[in-house]
């Protein structure tokens, strides 16, 4: 069954909007070029978008009788036109309004409710294609004999269609539970359902099987069973993921974005949206292996939940807290810092809920006046999502090349003498390194105890992180720890170095 | 186009997106997320296509819908990693002090 024939500057047109998408992710391969990448993405979306447009116009069909003619006239039908022009311009609205107004800390939950929004987009368009398959010139009309007519799709359309509709709906209540829980209207802690690998593998089967049923039998209780199976299956799969296993669902979440797009571009034959599918599922899918990577855990792991629970529920009973340990106060960080050479801060989540990273910026500044070389250590998977950390840096005006990554900086903490360790923890903690029996062995640290002075700001010494373990750097005597509020301890840090 | 030729397409495409994300600057993993979020929204293309189509009112529907949210997603998502990207600054600005 073949596709209306398409215009070849049509298919053009969407070649250059894939190509300008590639050159958008490419573009990211430092700041200096970024903001060129960006606008290659928009010119790419403007192309694809204008394209559409010109080639879909709405028309309506106007019959026309003279004396001894009738003939169907086709005109452009202007409400119709009008109403599209609209839908975009209040996306515009809404979206250009929201970018502005958030605040960088709350970054995760806004590219987690992005993400919803595309997964329910192409829920819709896959709907409506399911409704209107001859418009999306996948179907063929059947005439019975009795003068019923039937648009029968084509079977690979069924597939495309199905996959598609099913990977949308995961991402779209995946992502509302990844938001609510980042947003904190959730709690963080996983919530376990009882047989829930049965259920989970059970509704996937399903999914799968009614998918290949779709191709034999078109009617519509197999397309809303698939739909509303996808939607349960969405939200089963992220409900008992807890809040620091967050970087590697938001990551997958965005990677099954672009499957979902590529799976409807397969649909409409849209090279652009398959470029752009491929693009984005194979970028949030490197992203997750990426964090999965910085936690030495496998993505089955992640994805199959429920860690720090049980972690939690065995450790918490342990004795470690009559270990004796140093409390420092401000002036005594200010005074340790002033006469250092080096200072490496390696932040966490902690600073961004604290918002500390204003502060921490001065604290810098400061000690730089002092004649202090100031340099800032980001584990992977420090904070809530990729990048986290940098962006909040960025955002407190921390020059890039001031910033490294784990493997770049790890073999300096030896010959630095503070480590000023803020709102991050297991991140640091060495057992992952030396104990085979912590939940974290294996993981990738940073050497902060390698350092000649270790400043540890931490609210108090009774929670543990997220990983449910004892940190052994509280203990060492090199240590101090900073008890406070770490925006206030900053604060009071920047005052005692005046 | 047939379904091996957009089979192709799509292989390749993996390909190119494995090379280039890999080479993306770690420090920028937060705007990549927020581009390819907005990019991904190209299913716009499929909104569009049901929002004109004349012959069925719901799909109509669903189609204007898609578009707006597609729309929401393509304006912020690019406004947002505008907004990021510019932060990121490379040479000390001179401090300002009182």
């Amino acid at each position: 069954m073949e596709h209306v024939a398409v215009n070849p500057w049509v298919a053009l047109a969407y070649l250059v909007a894939g190509v300008c998408f590639i050159l958008a992710l490419r573009g990211l391969s430092s700041p200096a070029t970024s903001q060129r990448g960006n606008r290659f993405g928009m010119i790419g979306m403007g192309v694809a978008v204008v394209t559409t447009l010109v080639t879909h116009v709405p028309l309506t069909a106007t019959l026309i009788e003279g004396e001894d003619y009738a003939a169907l006239i086709a005109r452009v039908d202007y409400a119709a036109a009008f109403e599209i022009v609209a839908a975009i311009a209040l996306g515009a609205v809404i979206g250009v309004g929201v970018a502005r107004r958030i605040a960088m800390t709350a970054m995760p939950q806004l590219v987690a409710a992005f993400h919803s929004l595309v997964g329910l987009a192409a829920v819709l368009v896959a709907a409506a294609a399911f409704l209107n398959p001859v418009a999306f010139g996948i179907a063929v009309p059947v005439l019975f004999p009795d003068g019923s007519a039937v648009a029968l799709i084509n079977p690979v359309s069924r597939v495309e269609m199905g996959l598609g509709v099913a990977i949308g709906a995961i991402t779209f209540s995946g992502s509302v539970i990844a938001f609510l829980k980042l947003n904190g209207t959730m709690g963080g802690k996983p919530i376990l359902l009882p047989a829930r690998h049965a259920i989970n593998l059970g509704v996937l089967a399903a999914i799968l099987l009614l998918v290949a049923y779709f191709t034999v039998d078109q009617s519509p209780w197999v397309f809303w069973t698939v739909t509303l199976l996808s939607f349960a299956i969405g939200f089963l799969l992220i409900v008992p993921i807890g809040g620091a296993d967050m970087p590697v669902v938001v990551s997958m979440l965005n990677s099954y974005s672009g499957w979902a797009a590529a799976a409807m571009g397969f649909t409409l034959h849209n090279s652009a949206m398959i470029i752009t599918g491929a693009l984005v599922g194979s970028s949030g899918a490197i992203l997750s292996y990426i964090m999965c990577r910085a936690m030495n855990r496998s993505f089955v792991s992640v994805i199959a939940g429920g860690f720090g629970a049980e972690a939690a529920g065995g450790a918490g009973g342990a004795a470690a807290s009559d270990r004796a340990w140093k409390r420092g106060s401000a002036e005594d960080a200010a005074f340790l810092m002033g006469q250092a050479e080096q200072v490496i801060i390696v932040p966490g989540y902690g600073m961004a809920v604290a918002q500390a990273q204003h502060a921490l910026r001065e604290m810098a500044d400061k000690l730089k006046a002092h004649g202090v070389r100031v340099k800032y250590a980001i584990h992977p998977v420090a904070g809530r999502m990729p990048g986290h950390m940098n962006v909040l840096l960025a955002e407190a005006n921390v020059p890039y090349d001031e910033v490294f990554e784990l493997e770049d900086i790890n073999s300096e903490f030896a010959q630095t003498d503070v480590a000023f360790v803020i709102g991050a923890n297991d991140v640091t903690n060495p057992a992952a390194k030396t104990d085979r029996s912590s939940p974290i062995y294996g993981m990738p640290v940073l050497d902060v105890e390698k350092a000649k002075t270790v400043l540890f700001i931490k609210r108090s010494m009774g929670g543990v992180g997220y990983a449910g373990v004892d940190n052994e750097v509280f203990y060492r005597d090199n240590t101090m720890m900073l008890l406070a509020d770490a925006k206030k301890m900053v604060e009071e840090i920047v005052k005692s170095l005046d | 186009m047939d379904f091996v030729a957009i089979l192709s397409i799509f292989v390749l495409a993996c390909f190119v997106g494995y090379y280039v994300v890999w080479s993306v600057t770690p420090a920028l993993h937060t705007p990549l997320m927020a581009v390819t979020n907005a990019i991904s929204s190209v299913i716009i293309v499929g909104a569009l296509i049901a929002g004109a189509a004349a012959g069925s009112t719901g799909s109509k529907w669903l189609g204007l819908a898609a578009v707006v949210l597609a729309s929401v997603n393509i304006f912020g998502g690019f406004a947002v990693t505008q907004r990021m990207l510019a932060m990121y600054k490379k040479k000390e600005r001179p401090a300002p002090r009182p």
